[in-house]
């Protein structure tokens, strides 16, 4: 492998029934910050059905060019077909950095990518930067400068590992969602586009879609969110969930939860916070009847500020919380809700 | 019906990470398991056992002391376990540690090939598409429910906002979550049983289609350039009162902060 002939940061613009992903914007920001640093530019591999119309949203966000993959076989996205689309563009354009959503579908595509066109991947990566590797300089190993250092959380958060990818190109990551800047957005800004399609021929690895079930609901994404009111299993029941409601209305926030409650059926995964659901960071984080396992610390430990109201005085949650509350949440909240209307009401 | 369960041994997370002074992760003082969602895995496994007689091998790559959790799978209704240890393996990354795999389960006859989603240690979900593609044969990640249709496999596959029921053709990987079933208890007889069968051990040699430059800490690509603990924000305040008063409390804070 010839690393000098790889040039440029690529990033998948992830796309779900022809909408850009919100993450697909965030690796556009990051790419082209790390672009910067390498004096080169940042390139977009868009790839679906129908898609061209969405090119021009991703130059709006900092996108230089824009690879284009469309194929009715794209349609819906299935690990072979967008797996050999992602691949055939790497062997083609030779990118020296991948960035990858850690979605759902991005944690499907970048390992079997990966795996095809033997390079390392780093998962979850929630910090990257461009610098030497080793960081120090080792006697009797080459320090090799401009490499992609790419850190990431490990042991559900409690230790940061940062990994490079020293002999073999592109250096792919997964970079999870909500963590990187998308870069204001440019009106007018028309995209430089490449097609490319590397023939789409159906074998034993394509997989038939027998039915998309979608779940219907119509609430705020948590990410994008300046109050969370979350609930944990403590709420004890799905009903009791109406005193978060009743919360969140009061005080212009929205409802999310722990894995606990996801797993008990109360509530739907897109509402789930922690390691293996949504990383947020809103303004005001209201952890009610959640212990604070390390998997959803790692999920919204760096809210601004963080309210934890629990029964259980030694619950891990109270090690985060700038404000803890130990107490009985089936008295404190329903009064907390009066007293912010009664609150609220006065102001206006 | 023939099917391959991959399972690892992970550090408990549950019951509190342990330091050492020097304040790496302290491995010994911390309980080991089987990975949480490799146990749904097997669970799965099982099922197909239970309704149609399939054959469960588990594999798992990892030190000798690893062999634990395949007496455990043992106990549970497994009917064969393989331990891949030799330090040759080890200091593996996830391309690495799928060759290993991969490179064990070109041994063995499969229909399914069943992996967890990912490990509690790592958190990377990387291993299972990556044995897959190895091996040349579909995957479905995050399955939530499994069903079999003549020559075929019936998932569920969970997205963040929807599900997609897709089909294929075996042989096929899936990976398994947490969410997928509950897992049956070791039963006491099995537990007498598991102690007593014979586990299987592979090394370096008995891996198929390999090459040296893809196993252990030399076969891996990435590198770790650092490692430290996460520093966390400190505690804050921790008050209790009777609820008017701690609603009094969080108003006060709510105001201080200009969030109302």
């Amino acid at each position: 492998m010839n690393l000098e002939e790889y040039k440029g940061v690529f990033v998948f613009a992830q796309q779900v029934d022809n909408k850009v992903s919100g993450i697909a914007l965030e690796l556009i920001g990051e790419g082209k910050r790390l672009a910067e640093k390498l004096s080169t530019e940042v390139t977009a591999i868009l790839v679906g059905s129908d898609i061209k119309g969405l090119a021009d949203e991703l130059a709006a966000y900092g996108a230089d060019k824009v690879i284009v993959v469309d194929d009715p076989e794209l349609k819906e996205y299935r690990t072979e077909p967008y797996a050999h689309a992602l691949a055939s563009v790497i062997e083609k354009y030779k990118p020296e950095i991948l960035l990858v959503g850690a979605t759902a579908i991005g944690r499907d595509l970048g390992p079997r990518v990966s795996a095809r066109i033997h390079t390392g991947l780093t998962a979850d990566c929630t910090s990257l930067e461009i610098g030497d590797f080793p960081i120090n300089p080792v006697p009797g190993k080459e320090q090799k400068h401009n490499q992609l250092l790419m850190t990431r959380p490990a042991f559900g958060g409690n230790t940061i590992a940062t990994i490079a990818c020293p002999d073999f190109r592109p250096q792919m990551a997964t970079v999870r969602p909500g963590v990187m800047q998308k870069l204001p957005k440019k009106e007018g800004v028309k995209a430089v586009v490449e097609e490319f399609n590397p023939g789409f021929t159906p074998d034993n690895k394509y997989v038939e879609i027998v039915k998309v079930v979608k779940n219907l609901t119509d609430t705020v994404d948590i990410m994008d969110a300046k109050i969370l009111v979350s609930g944990g299993r403590g709420v004890g029941s799905p009903e009791n969930f109406k005193l978060l409601d009743d919360l969140a209305a009061a005080i212009g926030g929205t409802v999310s939860c722990s894995r606990a409650v996801v797993d008990a059926g109360w509530k739907s995964k897109d509402l789930q916070v922690g390691q293996t659901g949504k990383t947020v960071r809103p303004n005001v984080y209201f952890a009610i009847g959640i212990s604070g396992a390390i998997q959803h610390l790692a999920g919204m430990e760096e809210s601004d500020i963080i309210i934890a109201i629990n029964k259980d005085e030694t619950a891990p949650i109270f090690d985060v919380a700038d404000y803890g509350i130990v107490g009985d949440l089936n008295k404190i909240v329903p009064m907390l809700t009066e007293q912010i209307k009664a609150e609220m009401a006065a102001k206006n | 019906m023939k099917v391959v369960v991959c399972v690892k041994q992970v550090p408990d997370t549950k019951g509190g990470v342990k330091f050492n002074p020097d304040g790496t992760l302290d491995r010994a003082a911390m309980l080991t398991i089987m990975n949480p969602d490799d146990k749904a895995g097997l669970e799965a496994a099982l099922r197909l056992k239970d309704k149609y007689g399939a054959e469960v091998t588990v594999v798992t790559m990892g030190l000798p002391k690893a062999e634990e959790v395949l007496r455990e799978a043992l106990a549970m209704g497994a009917d064969k376990g393989i331990l891949v240890t030799d330090r040759v393996l080890g200091g593996a990354d996830t391309w690495a540690t799928s060759q290993t795999l991969a490179g064990a389960i070109r041994n063995l006859d499969y229909d399914i090939i069943i992996t967890g989603r990912q490990a509690i240690d790592g958190d990377t979900a990387q291993v299972g598409p990556q044995i897959s593609e190895h091996l040349g044969i579909p995957v479905i990640s995050y399955a939530q429910k499994i069903e079999i249709e003549g020559d075929s496999v019936i998932v569920e596959r969970q997205y963040d906002d929807r599900y997609h029921v897709l089909k294929a053709k075996m042989p096929c990987l899936i990976t398994a979550l947490a969410e997928l079933n509950e897992p049956r208890y070791m039963t006491p007889g099995g537990i007498f049983d598991a102690y007593n069968a014979e586990i299987t051990t592979w090394g370096r040699a008995d891996l198929k289609d390999v090459d040296d430059s893809n196993l252990g800490l030399k076969g891996s690509p990435t590198q770790i350039a650092r490692a430290s603990d996460k520093v966390r924000k400190g505690q804050g305040e921790k008050v209790n009162l009777d609820p008017s008063e701690s609603v009094s409390y969080i108003m006060g804070k709510l105001k201080e902060k200009h969030v109302i």
